[in-house]
Order: C-alpha cells, then sequence, then structure tokens
C-alpha cells in the first residue's frame, strides 16, 4: 500500500490562532481512517486542509507526492473528492441534478455533457439505492436519503479519495449505521481511499481501519482501533472516564462512559 | 423537468414577441393597426409612421437589451449572494451611476440624457470596482456577505452625497430628477449602440460564468472540492454585473424591482439550474420590462408614467409576497 495523502509537518489556522499545529499524517491507499477528538480540535480543520479547502501556513499536504496547492485545482478534483459537514442545496434541485454537480470536474464550458459523465450519475445513483429517488427534489428527501444524494454527488465525481466530514451529522442511529454501511462498502467493493471525521467512538472503532485522535491541533495516537481507544487515552485525550470492552457484534473496542452519577461495581 | 423548459422556452418566446408587438402599437397617440402596419412595411414618412420608427421602435428595442441586462445581472446577483433578495444593485452601481450623473451637472453642466450616459458607466465602474476592492480585502477574499456590507456602505455613502449636491443646487436637482425615474422613453437609438458593447461582452461573461455558479450554488466548500476557482467565478461574475448592469442603468436611469423580482419568475420554470436560469431570465426581463412600460403608456393618458415608477408600482407588491410567503426559496 502506498502513500495517497500526506501532511507534513502541517499548519492551518484562522487570524492568529493555530488550529492545526505542525502536523504530521499519512493516509494509505485503500483505507478507512477515523478521525476522532474533541470539540475544537482541529479535526475538521485537519480535513479541510487534506482537501485544500484551506491553505496551509507552514509545511504541506502532498497529494501522490505532490503538493496539493500547486496543483491545478480541477485535477485534483478528478482525485480527491470532499464532503463538507452539513451541506446545503438550492431548494427545487432534484436528487439526479444534484448527482450530475458532481461531474463538473469532468466537464469543459463548450462539453456539458456526456454519456460517461450519464453513466456516472447512473452508477453513484445505484450505489447509494437511491435511484428511485433521482427526480425527487433534494429539500423533501429525508435526513438519511439526503445524505446518500450527497454521498451520491462524490461518488460522480468519480474519484478514488474521499474526505467525509461528519457523513453522520443530524442522522438517527439506523441511518448513521445505513450512512457507514455504505461507506464500508465503496471501500470494500471499490477500494476508495477514505478518510472520515467521526464523532462517535464505538462507530469508529467498527468502521475504520486507521484511527487518529487529536488534541489542541495535534495528533496525540494513532493505530488500529484496538491500539488507540484505550482506556487512558479517553481519559487523556476528551477527558473522559470511561471502560472499554469488547463489541459483542464486531468484536472492536466498545467505550462505556462511565459519568459522575455512576459509580463503578 | 426537461419538458417543462422547452415549452417554458416556447411560451416566452411567443410572449417576447406579442409583447414586442404591443410595444409598437400601443402608446399615448392611438395609431390604428393599419396604420401600424404601414409604418412598419411601407412608411412614406407620414406622422404616423415617424412615431412608429422614430419613437416606438428605438424605445422598444432599448427595453428588449436593458430587460435582458436587469434580468441576467439580477439573477448573477442573486446566485452569486445566494440570497434571494439581492438586488443587481447591491454592488453599489446605482448609485455610482447617480452620484456620478449629479456632478456632471453640477460641475460640468451637461443637460441631456445622452450626455449622461459615459459619467454614469463610469460612475457605475468605479463604484462597482470600490465595492469589490472593499468586499475582497479580509481574509479569504470576496464572499456574498463582505460584497453586500461594502456595497450597502458605498452606496449609503453616494447617496449622502448625492442628496448634499442636489440640496446645495436647485439647477442640479431639476436636471437629475429626469435621470433618476428610469424610463426607456426619449432615448434614440444611438443610446443603445453606445451600450449595447458592454451589454453584450457582459452577456458572454455571464454565459460562461453559469456552470461554476451551478456549483458555487452548492455552497463554497463543495466548489472548492468539485474543482472550481471560487474567487475567479465571483470576480468575473461581479464584472459581467457591473456591465450589465451599468450599461442599463447609464442607457436609462436607474430601474428597480426588475433585477429582483425577473430571476423569481424564471426559476419556477427552469429550477435553480444557472444554465437554463440566466437565458430565462433575460427573456422575463424583457417580456416584464416593456409590459410595464406599455401600460404606463395607456395608464394615464395621454401623459405616461415612466417605467421605472410602473416598476415599482406593480413590483412592490410582488416583493411583499415573497417576503411574506412562509419558506423563502434558499438559493
Amino acid at each position: 500500500m502506498s502513500v495517497r495523502l500526506e501532511a507534513s509537518s502541517l499548519s492551518v489556522g484562522y487570524g492568529e490562532r493555530l488550529v492545526v499545529d505542525t502536523l504530521d499524517l499519512s493516509v494509505l491507499g485503500g483505507t478507512v481512517t477515523a478521525v476522532i477528538g474533541p470539540n475544537g480540535c482541529g479535526k475538521s480543520t485537519l480535513l479541510k486542509a487534506l482537501g485544500r479547502l484551506l491553505p496551509a501556513r507552514s509545511g504541506a499536504v502532498l497529494l501522490d507526492g505532490k503538493q496539493i496547492e500547486r496543483m491545478a485545482t480541477r485535477d485534483v478534483a478528478r482525485v480527491l473528492g470532499m464532503l463538507p459537514q452539513a451541506p446545503s442545496a438550492p431548494e427545487g434541485l432534484t436528487v439526479a441534478d444534484l448527482v450530475a454537480r458532481g461531474r463538473h470536474p469532468h466537464q469543459s464550458w463548450y462539453r456539458q455533457w456526456s454519456s460517461e459523465d450519464a453513466a456516472a450519475v447512473d452508477a453513484a445513483l445505484e450505489m447509494t439505492g437511491i435511484s428511485d429517488l433521482a427526480e425527487r427534489t433534494v429539500d423533501e428527501l429525508s435526513g438519511g436519503q439526503r445524505q446518500r444524494a450527497w454521498i451520491s454527488m462524490a461518488l460522480a465525481q468519480g474519484t478514488d479519495l474521499l474526505l467525509l466530514d461528519e457523513p453522520t451529522t443530524y442522522l438517527d442511529l439506523a441511518h448513521q449505521i445505513d450512512v457507514l454501511d455504505l461507506v464500508q462498502e465503496l471501500h470494500a467493493v471499490m477500494g476508495r481511499t477514505i478518510v472520515m471525521v467521526l464523532h462517535d467512538l464505538n462507530l469508529a472503532a467498527r468502521y475504520a481501519d486507521v484511527i487518529v485522535a487529536m488534541r489542541d491541533g495535534r495528533i496525540v495516537a494513532q493505530g488500529t482501533p484496538a491500539e488507540v481507544l484505550t482506556e487512558s487515552m479517553l481519559l487523556d485525550v476528551f477527558g473522559l472516564d470511561a471502560r472499554v470492552v469488547e463489541d459483542p457484534v464486531a468484536g472492536t473496542p466498545l467505550v462505556v462512559p462511565v459519568g459522575s452519577r455512576h459509580r463503578l461495581p | 423537468m426537461g419538458r417543462k423548459r422547452w415549452f417554458g422556452l416556447l411560451f416566452l418566446l411567443i410572449a417576447l414577441v406579442a409583447v414586442c408587438l404591443a410595444s409598437i402599437a400601443i402608446g399615448s397617440k392611438e395609431i390604428p393597426l393599419s396604420g401600424v402596419w404601414h409604418g412598419l412595411f411601407t412608411p412614406t414618412g407620414a406622422e404616423d409612421d415617424v412615431v412608429i420608427r422614430e419613437l416606438r421602435i428605438p424605445r422598444t428595442l432599448i427595453g428588449i437589451a436593458v430587460g435582458i441586462a436587469l434580468g441576467v445581472g439580477g439573477a448573477l446577483m442573486q446566485g452569486h449572494t445566494r440570497n434571494p433578495l439581492a438586488d443587481p444593485g447591491i454592488l453599489g452601481v446605482t448609485h455610482g451611476a447617480a452620484l456620478a450623473v449629479v456632478l456632471s451637472i453640477f460641475l460640468l453642466g451637461v443637460d441631456s440624457l445622452v450626455g449622461y450616459i459615459w459619467f454614469a458607466f463610469a460612475g457605475a465602474m468605479i463604484a462597482s470596482i470600490v465595492v469589490f476592492l472593499l468586499g475582497s480585502a479580509g481574509r479569504g477574499g470576496p464572499s456574498p456577505v463582505t460584497l453586500a456590507l461594502a456595497g450597502a456602505a458605498v452606496s449609503a455613502l453616494m447617496h449622502g452625497l448625492v442628496s448634499a449636491i442636489v440640496l446645495l443646487d436647485q439647477q442640479s436637482l431639476d436636471a437629475f430628477r429626469f435621470w433618476q425615474v428610469g424610463a426607456i422613453a426619449g432615448r434614440d437609438m444611438s443610446v443603445l449602440t453606445q451600450v449595447l458593447p458592454f451589454l453584450v461582452v457582459g452577456l458572454v461573461i455571464a454565459a460562461f460564468n453559469a456552470p461554476g455558479l451551478n456549483a458555487l450554488s452548492l455552497g463554497e466548500d463543495v466548489a472548492k472540492s468539485l474543482g472550481v476557482r471560487v474567487g475567479m467565478t465571483r470576480s468575473l461574475g461581479v464584472f459581467a454585473i457591473t456591465l450589465l448592469v451599468g450599461g442599463a442603468v447609464a442607457a436609462c436611469g436607474p430601474i428597480g424591482f426588475i433585477g429582483l423580482v425577473v430571476p423569481h419568475v424564471a426559476r419556477a420554470f427552469t429550477g435553480p439550474d444557472y444554465r437554463w436560469l440566466l437565458p430565462f431570465s433575460a427573456l422575463v426581463g424583457a417580456i416584464l420590462l416593456l409590459l410595464a412600460d406599455i401600460v404606463g403608456r395607456v395608464v394615464a393618458r395621454p401623459s405616461e408614467v415612466e417605467v421605472g415608477v410602473m416598476l415599482a408600482l406593480l413590483g412592490a407588491p410582488f416583493f411583499i409576497y415573497l417576503v411574506r410567503r412562509k419558506k423563502l426559496v434558499k438559493i
């Protein structure tokens, strides 16, 4: 497995404040990486910088070994897709039109639509199981369907690297599982490399090959779920007293918070 | 959606032709249809022929051009600001033109509608550039919010200056009043030929802007991920708006509401795809402007009500309806 996406001594900030602080990270091809950490630790900022949505203050992001900021943004868009947190579509936009907009980096002004575009859109709708919703407008979909539509758009873009910022936000548990199953399928069936920010540690443990734990703009632990999700890490990174047991379904670590009102037996 | 759009296109084209014919046939001077036919195809220089060829046809052509410019300008403006209540005047174009016209009257004694054109256009350009530079100055370049804020601030300043000058100088006020009421009447073809190149360039840039605008309507982050150069797309959009609206203001003075209302009407036919929305806005803009102008010619016969006033009267209720709708269109 080769390194597809790399942060090298990367610092990113807003104004005076550094949100990501001289951070190094390597994402291997064909893996699912979950970035976890407390609110404000810089995980979304890191993802945006990896997707060249935010400029590096110092250091660099390397895409297949090349500095991403020096590449033409359209060339990047053919390799790397990114879905921000809770995106919003204009009213009246149909699912098919939304997904079709994912083809933007493959189109030019004089060649707006090709059979290749149509095939990519159909395949993306098929993959996310929303072909029958194609003519509905995005605003009339349920939260779970809407998220599938957006993921479809990112799929139609046809990139083998995909960055997802909290793809399960605002979804109930059943739909969270639904979306993450889909992510895993993309990984398993199509071999896509995925980096996602997740809030739920147990879901991160179940769906990711690699977990990256962040605090104060730095990586404090990374490795397999079993290596990273330990009681001492939870106390250290989240300030959370918790027990870690084995997930009875998947065998991955399962975090059980203690909380202040309970006493341990 | 596809079929609805083509039917809509056909409907609007027929409506435009009908409105054009009405605009040539109807006026404060009553000319029978046979006279209209005569004036159009076998003119002999009779009085009615002159009215049709020298007044009504230029007026209609200017109405079409300005309606197209303001309709497309409005759609671009709402798209770039993602604000359904944005008017193309937000960039300070209108007030910039007004200030330049007042200054040309006050300092240079210019006193004809044709004489104002270049001052108005230059004023529109300068105001828009100042707004764009101010709105781009902060971190992250031009954003919808910083552009709107800069536009409001610059507009307020220029409006203050205009008020100060017309308060000081009665003569400026008298001349300025005529310009300030936007109208397509009383302009000859030279007005159109002078601004036409700018309108055409503005429309071409607008057409190139459409795919980027489609991506931008999904949010800046999504647009960037799709490989759109956001700063470049916004700059081109603002440039197109300036050419279109600046050209329209220079030709006819400030005409409000068209830029605000037209995109909403067009969106009902096309949905939110700018590759369709822009041409539809052009058609709807031309139709509505001519329609308002025709109504203005007949409501107060034998005198006329200027199209700027008519549009304010007709546009205001529509605007209130928009604001009072339970959910505003998200764009």
